[in-house]
């Protein structure tokens, strides 16, 4: 399990950096955070790139780095695949040179998957004699995560892949690199600030803000909690619901289970039994005392009031609601809340849209 | 190259062995001043030191200070007498006053802020984010440098060897003063102009020489630029 504590000043009054977090040893690791908030430092800190003035890095139980006892091992050897932003492809050498140079430096014994399986993975067999400058941003991106997946690394450090990327690209890459974290069986830290990454990839999340580690834990915890204004700030806050398809028919509404209860949704996310998780915002759910009837709405969810907090804005507040063993968040006026005297405890309905469930998820969830 | 065609431009004896001599000579000092060039425009584009700056000025020191001194400070240092040219006479039996070798090395000198300049260019064009990604490869020092940052800067340092080759061939200053003006031993194309020059009824031979020459420094840029051009075609950065 990799443990990772690094603490570094950047000149007398600069940023400061000072967390500290573990991460699952097979998995994506999600650092999120708004930018600026030292994600990428601590990258640059795991892969040796940046020596930390102190810490400590832990990976496959190997020591990589202990400032107190002053071990440093040299980027070259710490074997931390890394997809940078940009690609970082060498222009000189072909897309298969470039997918080569990793793997000719991996240690003899070290396992992982094959040329033929990754490129088979990302779809990049028609790329290979190709020189980089002729390449797509998403085809470019694409090449650096087989580049870093075949030089046989303990970790995967992903900067950022996609956030130079447009809409189209995002969309062309995000099933490759999904494909990629479940096939590789290595823990993946992932830094990003888009949330729709986060829904799609993560299993375990870690909020950081200003250098420090806010939240972390599972990812599907971490969304339910209205106290991490990082998360419940946003205009997409609400919960992950994981779910199995139980009936997808074509023309009718898929039918998702979940942990005490059923959505009916307009997403077509596969044929029966295909796992997925959904995000559910918070502003798209609504509540009612009464069995509400004669009403559009498909969702309609017996629940129970577990929490009220307030929200950002002093005039919403965040309802927390126990569906079975699940949890929603719904966001509502204080007005509301209090007219209709929700309290803690009190049986209610939640109404949630069909058409609301805007995220799809690319990944089956992990587990 | 030599034989037929020198005769059929109507060249004398020894007015193709300046040709010759100018090639030779201009060939050894770009051979000498490479590796030396490559290593310090590393130093300066890569490192930061004190003493940069100074380092940085001895360098292009011969850009600015007249030819002659160049070579009268060569003389001082390697002449037979000198601190360097003693013991290399004594211990090696060479002698770089008044040959080839010595003409290759003052051209060398002359030339060497030309490369270095063209190499650092070259070096600067280097992404270190490219040399980063190598990092996290696994490729060490050595290995990163040979094969990310040398590739890459190969551009610059082909074309420092070029202009400093094209430079060479017209060194004049530096080589009189050190190497002396010996037909067949140092007396490249422009000593052999200027000698011509100072002949009377040399002026069509100086015309001729003059002409290869410019013929010569042509053909060196439009050789450099179409090596350019393969060169950044090569390193996908488009012409």
């Amino acid at each position: 399990m990799p443990e990772v504590a690094l603490r570094h000043r950047f000149g007398r009054e600069g940023f400061r950096l000072d967390c500290a977090f573990g991460a699952p040893a097979v998995g994506v690791t999600t650092l999120f955070g708004p930018s600026g908030c030292g994600k990428s430092t601590v990258l640059s800190g795991i892969a040796g790139l940046l020596r930390p003035q102190e810490g400590r890095v832990v990976l496959d139980g190997a020591v990589l780095l202990d400032t107190a006892s002053g071990i440093c091992v040299a980027a070259e050897r710490r074997r931390c695949g890394m997809v940078f932003q940009d690609a970082r492809l060498f222009p000189h050498l072909s897309v298969a040179g470039n997918l080569r140079y990793g793997l000719r430096r991996a240690p003899r014994d070290a396992a992982g998957p094959g040329f033929d399986e990754v490129v088979a993975l990302l779809g990049i067999g028609y790329l290979l004699e190709r020189r980089p400058a002729g390449l797509s941003g998403g085809e470019r991106q694409r090449v650096a995560l087989g580049r870093a997946l075949l030089s046989r690394p303990r970790i995967l450090l992903m900067d950022e892949p996609l956030a130079a990327l447009d809409a189209a690209r995002r969309a062309e890459v995000l099933p490759f690199l999904a494909r990629l974290c479940d096939a590789a069986r290595l823990p993946i830290l992932y830094v990003t600030h888009a949330l729709d990454e986060v829904d799609a990839l993560a299993d375990h999340l870690v909020l950081m803000d200003h250098g420090r580690v806010v939240a972390e834990g599972p990812v599907e915890a971490l969304a339910a909690r209205s106290d991490l204004a990082l998360l419940s700030g946003r205009r997409d806050a609400g919960v992950l619901l994981p779910c199995t398809v139980r009936a997808a028919e074509p023309g009718a509404l898929a039918r998702l289970a979940f942990a005490g209860g059923e959505l009916r949704t307009t997403l077509h996310p596969g044929p029966p039994g295909t796992r997925l998780r959904v995000r559910l915002r918070a502003r798209d759910v609504a509540v009612a005392v009464e069995e509400p009837r004669g009403i559009s709405t498909s969702n309609i969810l017996a629940a129970t009031v577990a929490e009220i907090r307030a929200a950002g804005e002093p005039s919403e507040v965040f309802v927390h609601l126990a569906v079975g063993p699940s949890l929603l968040l719904a966001r509502i006026t204080r007005d509301s809340a209090e007219r209709l005297a929700l309290r803690p405890g009190l049986p209610v309905w939640a109404l949630v849209k069909a058409v609301t469930f805007d995220h799809r998820v690319a990944r089956t969830a992990a587990g | 190259m030599p034989g037929a065609d020198a005769v059929s431009v109507g060249l004398a004896v020894e007015e193709w062995q300046a040709v010759r001599l100018s090639l030779e000579v201009a060939s050894r000092s770009v051979l000498v001043s490479l590796l030396p060039a490559i290593a310090i425009a590393w130093v300066l584009a890569r490192r930061r030191f004190p003493g940069r700056m100074l380092l940085d000025a001895l360098v292009h020191l011969p850009l600015v200070v007249p030819p002659v001194v160049v070579g009268w400070a060569l003389l001082m240092l390697f002449g037979v007498q000198g601190p360097i040219g003693a013991p290399l006479h004594a211990w090696f039996g060479v002698r770089l006053v008044f040959t080839t070798e010595g003409a290759a090395l003052a051209t060398a000198v002359m030339s060497f802020p030309l490369i270095v300049r063209a190499v650092r260019l070259g070096i600067e064009h280097v992404d270190p984010g490219l040399e980063a990604a190598a990092r996290t490869l696994g490729a060490g020092p050595i290995d990163r440098f040979l094969t990310v940052t040398l590739p890459l800067m190969s551009p610059g340092i082909l074309a420092g060897a070029v202009t400093a080759f094209a430079a060479g061939l017209g060194e004049f200053g530096a080589v009189i003063t050190f190497a002396s003006n010996i037909p067949g031993e140092t007396q490249t194309l422009p000593l052999a102009i200027y000698s011509a020059t100072q002949t009377p009824g040399g002026e069509a031979m100086a015309a001729r020489l003059a002409l290869i020459s410019f013929v010569l420094a042509m053909a060196g840029l439009l050789l450099a630029e179409v090596i350019a051009r393969r060169m950044h075609l090569l390193l996908g950065r488009g012409a």
